[in-house]
């Protein structure tokens, strides 16, 4: 079986009118304190459609959570366009999810607390929320440890509290940047099955930045291919049809799996390749 | 070492101290003890003094105003901190205009300021109240700052992602953080307000535990500086135990507070 590989996934392009993010030039600035101007992400198109899980996929500190900071509305792009779910975005994105890489649960409040904030301050009244967030702990497979603080919870754990957290507030779409990043590779995998299982129930749009080449086609419907930073741009867009329910320890194994991964690891190990050699060199110049 | 062992050599360590310091008041082991009792009085002295006072009850009326003064310190000093380090922290522009003035008002040795109070407040117990003020509110108010200042950036970021807006910010993230920050401080700053306290009445009132020492030196009565001392320093201990228990009960979600209890 040859995969159908596809470069610029025209399909979502035609969507555009409906699509769930919509990045148009999207150009980052950031002011280095020394007063340079550090351009991170230069004249980015993207299109997300409605129920595409689309993995965003470059070199280490290529500018590929910046990206999706801008889809969050936590920065604010220096020019360019974000749009969503077709009206423009102006402050925080309030459709969007977003599943940190970092520990991101309030440490003052138990599991359960943290999963019912996001309904409680908007409005849900105190039991109601917390009845929920009984349930989507369950959901995640810690009904047992809602009253547990973060410190008490695994790094795993924690992850999956924090899945539940954005997944309760039913956000029609879901940022996540490298959020299994932390974690060995055993729970990673346990962590991405759950999170396919849990997406494949009502099929959000999701943004998900990585740096692992393999869990991006494992989970995603499509791979987008960020160049090495600075002024970082997108410059490959892959489609992988893959069928699903995909066991993601075992799609490893499938041919089509590999040509993909071969194919688009091809185009990123020159923008690897680069990134790393341009640390070299800031190194070797400091 | 188990528990028991390690409090037998905790008192072992007392006894000797008072042992040497029974032999040497008392004998000629050292030296001349009419001179050696009159510098450093002896423990069978300081005894007699402080169970004299337990049982006549006096030292109550002492330990109660010498509480009061400290309560009242730490309640107000805290309270104001808490209103402007939050102030200060959300407002950077202003935190910048104060800044040289808060550093010069924390640099300058608060005992100085004793003898303006008193002529301010009197001599009763607000004049001990008002320089536990000043010695409490700086300790809070930098970590209240702090606390603020320094709330996790990822945490913060999460917390707008779910919908809150600058209130509820305010009451589930900056509130919090500062807290923990302010508790990590409260052995302190309760230390400071029973120091303050005792500061106070040491230079001029008419009751408290700093009155009772200032008293019997005043008198050369060095048996009565003793027997304060003691009172004092068990007075500290009870009250920081009491503010490990709050402590403990408050910081729940703290790891190291967690692995403690």
């Amino acid at each position: 079986m040859t995969a159908g590989v596809t470069e610029g996934a025209l399909g979502a392009k035609a969507d555009a009118a409906h699509a769930a993010v919509r990045l148009d030039g999207v150009t980052i600035e950031f002011t280095l304190p020394e007063g340079r101007v550090f351009r991170a992400v230069a004249s980015s198109d993207l299109v997300v459609g409605p129920r595409e899980f689309a993995a965003i996929i470059g070199p280490t500190g290529c500018g590929k959570s910046t990206l999706l900071n801008a889809a969050a509305g936590l920065l604010r792009p220096a020019s360019g366009r974000v749009t969503v779910l077709g009206a423009p975005l102006a402050g925080i994105n309030r459709q969007a999810g977003y599943l940190f890489q970092q520990d991101a649960l309030m440490p003052w409040k138990t599991a359960l607390e943290n999963v019912a904030i996001g309904l409680e301050v908007a409005g849900t009244a105190r039991a109601e929320a917390r009845k929920k967030a009984r349930d989507w702990l369950a959901r995640v497979g810690l009904a047992a440890f809602s009253e547990r603080y973060p410190h008490m919870l695994s790094g795993g754990q924690r992850k999956r509290v924090a899945l539940a957290q954005v997944l309760i507030r039913d956000p029609k779409i879901i940022l996540m940047d490298e959020p299994f990043g932390p974690l060995d590779a055993q729970t990673r995998l346990i962590m991405g099955d759950l999170l396919l299982n849990l997406w494949s129930q009502d099929r959000k749009a999701v943004m998900f930045v990585t740096h692992d080449l393999e869990e991006a086609i494992a989970l995603a419907d499509r791979v987008v291919v960020m160049s090495a930073g600075p002024s970082a741009r997108i410059i490959g867009d892959f489609a992988i049809p893959l069928e699903r329910p995909r066991d993601i320890s075992e799609i490893k194994l499938e041919r089509a799996f590999q040509t993909l991964h071969r194919d688009i690891w091809h185009m990123l190990k020159k923008e690897v390749l680069k990134a790393y050699s341009d640390q070299q060199s800031e190194e070797a110049a400091q | 070492m188990n528990r028991f062992g390690l409090i037998g050599l905790q008192v072992a360590v007392a006894l000797v101290i008072i042992a040497f310091w029974q032999m040497a008041s008392t004998t000629h082991v050292i030296g001349d003890p009419n001179t050696i009792s009159f510098f450093f009085s002896t423990p069978i002295a300081v005894v007699t003094q402080i169970w004299r006072w337990f049982l006549d009850g006096s030292i109550w009326y002492h330990l109660w105003i010498t509480l009061l003064e400290a309560m009242l310190a730490f309640v107000i000093g805290s309270a104001a901190a808490i209103v402007i380090g939050f102030w200060f922290a959300r407002k950077a522009m202003l935190a910048a205009i104060f800044d040289p003035y808060v550093k010069a008002a924390n640099a300058l040795p608060r005992v100085v300021l004793a003898p303006i109070f008193t002529l301010w407040f009197g001599l009763g117990i607000w004049s001990k109240v008002a320089l536990g003020v000043s010695l409490v509110f700086f300790i809070v108010f930098f970590n209240v700052y702090q606390g603020v200042r320094e709330v996790n950036r990822t945490v913060l970021s999460n917390a707008r992602m779910l919908g809150m807006n600058e209130r509820q910010l305010l009451r589930h993230v900056y509130w919090p953080s500062a807290l923990s920050w302010m508790f990590s401080s409260l052995h302190t700053s309760v230390g400071f307000a029973v120091v303050g306290a005792v500061v106070g009445e040491y230079l001029g009132a008419a009751a408290g535990l700093g009155y009772l020492i200032q008293q019997a030196e005043g008198v050369f009565d060095i048996g009565g500086v003793f027997a304060g001392m003691f009172v004092l320093a068990a007075f500290v201990l009870v009250i920081d135990w009491l503010v490990t228990l709050v402590e403990r009960r408050l910081l729940v979600w703290r790891p190291e507070a967690g692995r403690q209890s």
